[in-house]
């Protein structure tokens, strides 16, 4: 704010640098302070109590204290370490899948559907107008041992008489990519749609074949949207628990389950909020090294 | 017939661009219809014509870009129009560049190369950017660039191909008047070095003369006139060309008689000499004459000069001086309005507004049109119904 253009010595005349009264300095940190205010409130006060919290100990009867002990991070690693794994693992599987069907939906919608293109991004969004909960369950009749997915499977023998679909990994996986497809394809749609499609025809023009052209030029400049799609489909499906619920076992369960239980059930709370700041950091990690490894050198 | 094309056109080299019976229909419209011509090797030529003429879907089908309806895009004695874009012999620099902005500019350059799988580019990035002045500037993205060097960018990144055709699709468009003069001399001194035929496609008929040794009118989908820029402007041989490419005033009348390699043609009255044997008396003709070829003088015009044998009376309705010139309009008594512009080089006869005077030109001066051409005579020549969906 203050001018630079002051003297080499530190006997800089005063006179010559533009006065900006302290009140006027205030200004910038004044209109900060609502944004700081929510972040506090939101954001810092939450975490810190989620950090303590972790580090009591004691019993439900007796009341929890704050003790430091580190000892609980290392207790529910050991004891939950299959189900953090899994987490990530059918998450990872999700947001795999999630892509794979959101890509060429995404790019369907940008390029080939013209007049269709509004309909086709209200299709996208319509399943938010039902409850979270209810799409799961509708899961669960639709993948039931009795339904018409099984059956039909059954029938034309790509599925054994007594193999199932619920409470599989996979109706988890299934259930996952389905409930996170809309915040991989609406990213994606974004950053698709802001391309030039004169862009395919100029790679065209310069020897690039489609697949190649695709390649080289509709990917790159796809990659934010790439980004956003997979962190808002990876994150919260890594601590989701809902469709294991719905969908799982009790012996397939994912890291939200423990935590939920931890939290409403056991109410174990030291436990349940180290399990909650291990499933935060590692998500952190990951998130930071995909986007450095991804993001730094192709996103604009 | 105006149109000349492949016929009799210049003798037919091994790598000329040869388009024959090419048509364009997008539905009912047709974009292009049934264009032959061709276009030399190593020449630069210029398709010329107002938007949606059909000169930029014309420039797409030699490209790869859009699919004939019907008819040949033949290199020599091959036929192309089959092949994939990426397949062509042919680069394109597109009116907007479409340089990719995720890449940088050495990279943008070196996209064609890299498709055809050639390795060590740098050499040659480096020397082609150099070419259009900018060096230093490959690690530049596109989007740091201004209008005129993203413009060279887009020649380098065509050119660097090494194209038997370059297309270009109105590439000047973007770019102010001062920027675009110095870019046309620079297209022109880049066409000679590398020898490569360039197809401009432009609307400017300035731009076109400036450039190309060749030009061809499109007027609707079709080639009205093909020729040198000079043969265009000085022997137009439709209104719509001479209406296009300069001014023109344009008179009709009847045939009186052949007067060896002469007509006499009589306008409202006035006998006029016309080059040519335009017709059997009694035939209409229509004829023109350049603005600046024609004097606006007081008295006989042959005292002036004897070769000015061609004199129509008329008052003088309107000057404007326009520094360069002075431009005159005369009112003939039949009403129709004559453009004559003198050149301010000292020693006119001042004509002042209200005056009678003789509008006065040398015979030779005169290029006849040809009959029944429906074109519009327009000054301005308004878009046809017939639009291609990508504007030119």
């Amino acid at each position: 704010m203050t001018a630079l253009l002051t003297t080499p010595t530190g006997a800089a005349t005063p006179a010559e640098e533009p006065t900006v009264p302290p009140e006027r300095r205030r200004v910038p940190y004044l209109l900060l302070l609502p944004g700081l205010l929510w972040l506090a409130v939101f954001f810092v006060v939450p975490l810190v109590t989620l950090v303590s919290t972790s580090l009591q100990t004691g019993s439900l009867e007796e009341g929890y204290a704050l003790t430091f002990s580190w000892s609980t991070y290392s207790d529910v690693w050991s004891t939950y370490s299959s189900q953090l794994l899994r987490s990530f693992l059918y998450a990872g599987s999700a947001t795999v899948l999630a892509l794979v069907i959101g890509y060429p939906l995404a790019y369907a919608i940008a390029f080939k559907a013209h007049r269709w293109r509004n309909l086709m991004l209200v299709l996208v969004v319509a399943p938010f107008f039902t409850s979270f909960l209810l799409r799961t369950l509708a899961w669960k009749i639709v993948l039931a041992d009795d339904g018409w997915v099984v059956g039909a499977l059954q029938t034309v023998g790509l599925m054994s008489d007594t193999g199932r679909l619920l409470a599989t990994p996979a109706a988890v996986v299934l259930g996952l990519t389905y409930n996170f497809l809309p915040f991989m394809v609406l990213p994606l749609y974004a950053s698709l749609e802001k391309m030039d499609p004169l862009l395919l025809e100029a790679a065209g023009d310069l020897h690039a074949t489609p697949v190649t052209a695709f390649r080289t030029v509709t990917w790159p400049l796809s990659l934010p949207g790439v980004v956003a799609g997979t962190l808002l489909t990876f994150i919260p499906a890594a601590g989701d628990y809902v469709n294991v619920q719905f969908l799982g076992t009790p012996n397939s369960q994912m890291i939200g389950n423990v935590i939920e239980s931890r939290f409403l059930t056991v109410l174990d709370y030291p436990a349940a909020a180290a399990l909650s700041i291990t499933v935060m950091a590692v998500v952190l990690i990951l998130v930071v090294a995909y986007v450095r490894r991804v993001g730094a050198r192709e996103l604009l | 017939m105006p149109e000349r094309s492949g016929a009799d056109g210049p003798a037919l080299g091994p790598r000329d661009l040869r388009l024959v019976g090419l048509r364009k229909a997008f539905g009912s419209a047709v974009a292009v219809d049934d264009l032959t011509l061709t276009v030399p090797a190593g020449s630069f030529f210029a398709l010329l014509g107002p938007s949606g003429c059909g000169k930029t879907t014309t420039l797409r089908m030699v490209a790869g870009l859009e699919t004939p309806t019907a008819g040949q895009v033949l290199l020599g004695e091959e036929d192309i129009s089959r092949r994939r874009p990426y397949e062509r012999p042919v680069n394109t620099v597109f009116q907007s560049y479409a340089l990719f902005p995720h890449l940088s500019v050495e990279e943008n350059v070196a996209f064609g190369l890299r498709r055809r799988g050639r390795k060590n580019v740098k050499g040659v990035v480096a020397e082609m950017l150099e070419l259009v002045e900018l060096g230093g500037f490959g690690r530049r993205r596109p989007g740091q660039l201004s209008g005129g060097q993203q413009q060279r960018v887009a020649v380098a990144r065509a050119l660097i191909n090494e194209p038997e055709v370059l297309l270009l699709d109105e590439p000047l468009g973007a770019l102010d008047l001062k920027l675009r003069r110095q870019m046309q001399l620079e297209l022109k001194r880049i066409q000679t070095r590398v020898g490569s035929t360039f197809v401009h496609v432009t609307h400017d008929q300035e731009e076109a003369m400036t450039m190309a040794d060749t030009i061809a009118v499109m007027n609707a989908g079709r080639v009205e006139q093909l020729g040198t820029p000079r043969e265009l402007y000085e022997r137009p041989v439709t209104r719509y060309v001479a209406n296009f490419l300069g001014q023109s005033n344009i008179l009709d009348g009847s045939v009186v008689e052949v007067r060896g390699n002469e007509t006499l043609v009589d306008v409202h009255g006035v006998g006029l000499l016309v080059p040519g044997r335009l017709g059997a008396p009694g035939s209409t003709a229509s004829f023109g004459v350049r603005p600046e070829k024609a004097l606006a003088v007081a008295g006989d015009p042959t005292h002036r000069d004897p070769a000015l044998r061609n004199a129509i009376p008329g008052t003088v309705t309107d000057v404007s001086f326009t520094g360069l010139s002075t431009q005159y309009v005369v009112r003939t008594p039949w009403d129709q309005e004559l453009g004559v512009f003198t050149q301010n080089a000292g020693g006119e006869t001042l004509v002042r507004r209200g005056d009678p005077v003789v509008v006065a030109w040398r015979p030779e001066h005169t290029f006849p049109l040809a009959a029944g051409t429906g074109a519009m005579p327009d000054d301005e020549p308004a878009a046809p119904p017939v639009m291609a969906p990508v504007s030119s």
